[in-house]
């Protein structure tokens, strides 16, 4: 009976054991930094959250709290609408993308020894080549994961690690964005970086390139994600649907994969 | 002559922390004249427009010629000691823990004879003594004698400690680093003899070399602290909310803007968050340990600065957003003030002009520097002011203020000028 009802196949997988979920999810916390922009610029809230009531006087049964953030605080999916490239596309904010995309497979392309070597290093189109040999082509509607191990950076000064010059982590370079878009048609890019693009990656041709290209093209965001580490290089499966809101360009949600053990 | 006033002996923890007691604060309406002066750092009487007759104490009428034309004025407090008593004995509670006390009988050169507080380097009458008015542990003017000449570490009278709130061998939190004056401020701390300085960091990735180059004084510890975030507040309150004699909140956000020069209310909002809310977080964190320290030894918990700007008075509409959350800022600096009088914790407000910061780039000289703001502030907590206007700028504001708030109002309109 399973074997005909592929819903019922995968329950049986996921009780037996037989396919994991991983979560990609950092935790919440006024203390995970927030994407930092030149200070006249409007400014995306950190976490913030305040007791409403505790057993206490406010509230003498229940327990809960308020909470304020931006649509890209924390872990978090990046809309086509974010950027200006994508702004007249269609469906392209969280609220009318197409459910279907939210589950979707997700190649894993291990980059952990060059970020530790260096914080500006870029995925290039030979890098994903080499990859591609070992592991096989990158399969259309796929998530490209860059994992470089940056969430395992728990000090947030490390993490977002700035300098005079602004902030170094690794991402993509122009051209791989380009390559993964036009010649693999991926789903969208994902990060373990505060954002999907390098820290210097304003400096690259066009700026912040994962950003304009993706977007301009219809693709999606993921940042923040931690836990890559967990994944095989192909075969994952990830669960990320957004927060449904009006127009909106991006929310944090819970990323989960799911991996055959 | 004065004993220099020596690093406290560590407390015994084993002991009870002495409750504050405060000295008698009801005052008639009238009499408030005296704090209202005593509060900006001045002694004032009145004085009759009739008959030129100076009165004391506060009055409706003059005791001379009945005239209720009276002036609150400018008075130089010289005068001859005629007197001295020595209390040994007081039914209050207040000074009965601080006995024995110091009191005389002034004659001002101007006139009226004064019951005041005697400082303990005031020779015995008759001889000549200058009379300022000091704020009180209530928040209330009283009179203090003073020797007509300077004495060596005439701020440490025991007597004259109890009205204001020197830094030195006190342990302080100023609440961002981050800043010239927060970096400034706690130079000028650390030089005042502060036992301790925390100095609070938000946000550590974003980095300030300034703040870098303060590690090279001993007593300054980095901790963190980020005012829009409850947790991170409490939890420094949580730690070291029972050590902090003197808190200086100099965090702010400051974006110079007006309401149609900016759309949307997202800078606003960062504003108000730490401008206002911030300083409701901290004193929920600091508040009840500070109060219940203010009479913990001799150096025990004393002021709480607030770094507000002469916006706060009336809007300056280039900067009107900011002007707001300063204004909201010294609504809930009064309330804050009001909360901590039961404990004998000074609220100190700060109205500088603009400072010379990166956010009023743009505006024309004169501008405080870093410095100057921080001096204007450790001089106030030695001369126990409330209310300060430091630089040129701010004074000049304030006594328009004084005059005409309407008038002001159209000025500022009008660019300020």
């Amino acid at each position: 009976m399973a074997a005909d009802n592929p819903l019922l196949a995968l329950v049986t997988a996921l009780a037996s054991g037989r396919i994991r979920i991983v979560d990609l999810t950092q935790t919440l916390t006024p203390e995970f930094p927030q994407i930092t922009l030149p200070p006249e610029f409007g400014q995306c809230w950190p976490f913030r959250i305040e007791e409403v009531s505790h057993y206490d006087e406010r509230g003498p049964a229940w327990y809960w709290n308020n909470f304020s953030c931006g649509e890209h605080t924390g872990t978090h999916f990046d809309a086509p609408i974010h950027w200006i490239s994508g702004r007249d596309l269609p469906n392209n904010s969280v609220d009318t993308i197409a459910v279907e995309n939210f589950v979707a497979p997700a190649c894993v392309i291990d980059c952990s020894g060059e970020a530790a070597a260096d914080a500006d290093f870029l995925l290039t189109v030979p890098f994903v080549e080499a990859w591609e040999a070992k592991h096989g082509r990158i399969p259309p509607k796929s998530w490209v994961l860059m994992r470089t191990d940056w969430s395992k950076r728990t000090d947030p000064a490390a993490y977002q690690n700035f300098d005079e010059t602004g902030q170094h982590t690794p991402g993509p370079d122009a051209d791989v964005v380009r390559f993964l878009v036009e010649e693999r048609d991926v789903l969208g890019f994902g990060s373990e970086a505060i954002g999907t693009d390098a820290g210097q990656g304003y400096h690259l041709r066009p700026p912040y390139p994962c950003h304009s290209l993706m977007h301009g093209a219809g693709r999606y965001g993921l940042q923040c994600l931690s836990n890559l580490d967990q994944l095989p290089p192909t075969g994952a499966v990830l669960i990320c649907p957004p927060l449904k809101i009006r127009k909106g360009s991006g929310s944090p949600l819970r990323v989960l994969a799911m991996v055959e053990t | 002559m004065t004993m220099p006033f020596m690093r406290p002996p560590k407390k015994n923890p084993i002991l009870r922390t002495r409750v504050p007691t405060l000295p008698p604060w009801t005052r008639s309406r009238v009499a408030l004249g005296l704090t209202a002066a005593a509060a900006v750092g001045r002694f004032e009487l009145q004085s009759c427009d009739d008959c030129g007759t100076v009165q004391y104490p506060p009055r409706e009428s003059c005791h001379q010629c009945l005239s209720i034309a009276l002036r609150w004025s400018p008075e130089s407090g010289e005068g001859q000691l005629l007197s001295e008593t020595r209390l040994h004995h007081s039914n209050d509670l207040f000074f009965r823990e601080r006995l024995p006390w110091r009191l005389g009988l002034v004659q001002l050169a101007s006139g009226p004879t004064l019951m005041v507080h005697l400082h303990g380097d005031v020779p015995a009458a008759p001889c000549a003594v200058r009379v300022g008015a000091r704020l009180d542990r209530a928040g209330q003017a009283v009179l203090i004698a003073f020797p007509a000449e300077e004495t060596p570490h005439m701020a440490d009278d025991p007597q004259l400690r109890e009205m204001t709130c020197d830094p030195r061998h006190r342990k302080v939190l100023v609440t961002d680093g981050k800043t010239a004056v927060g970096q400034a401020l706690v130079r000028a701390l650390a030089k005042a003899g502060a036992d301790l300085v925390w100095v609070g960091e938000a946000e550590p990735w974003k980095k300030s070399p300034g703040l870098d180059a303060l590690s090279d004084l001993p007593c300054v510890t980095r901790v963190p602290l980020d005012l829009t975030d409850e947790r991170s507040v409490l939890q420094l309150a949580g730690e070291l909310g029972g050590k902090v004699d003197i808190l200086v909140n100099n965090a702010e956000v400051h974006r110079p803007f007006g309401i149609s020069a900016r759309r949307g209310t997202e800078a606003a909002r960062a504003e108000m968050d730490v401008n206002y809310f911030g300083l409701l977080r901290l004193a929920q964190g600091f508040g009840p340990a500070m109060r219940a320290r203010g009479a913990d030894g001799q150096a025990g918990a004393t002021a709480w600065v607030n770094l507000l700007s002469v916006y706060a008075l009336s809007n300056f509409p280039p900067h009107g957003t900011y002007s707001a959350s300063k204004a909201a800022a010294l609504s809930a600096a009064q309330c804050l003030r009001a909360e901590m009088r039961a404990g004998g914790i000074r609220v100190v407000n700060v109205f500088p002009g603009p400072i010379d910061d990166e956010w009023n780039q743009t505006l024309p000289p004169p501008k405080l520097s870093a410095e100057g703001v921080a001096s204007a502030i450790v001089r106030a907590l030695r001369d126990g002011v409330e209310d300060v206007f430091p630089g040129d700028v701010a004074q000049e504001w304030f006594e328009r203020w004084r005059e005409s708030p309407k008038t002001l109002e159209r000025e500022l309109a009008q660019g300020g000028t």
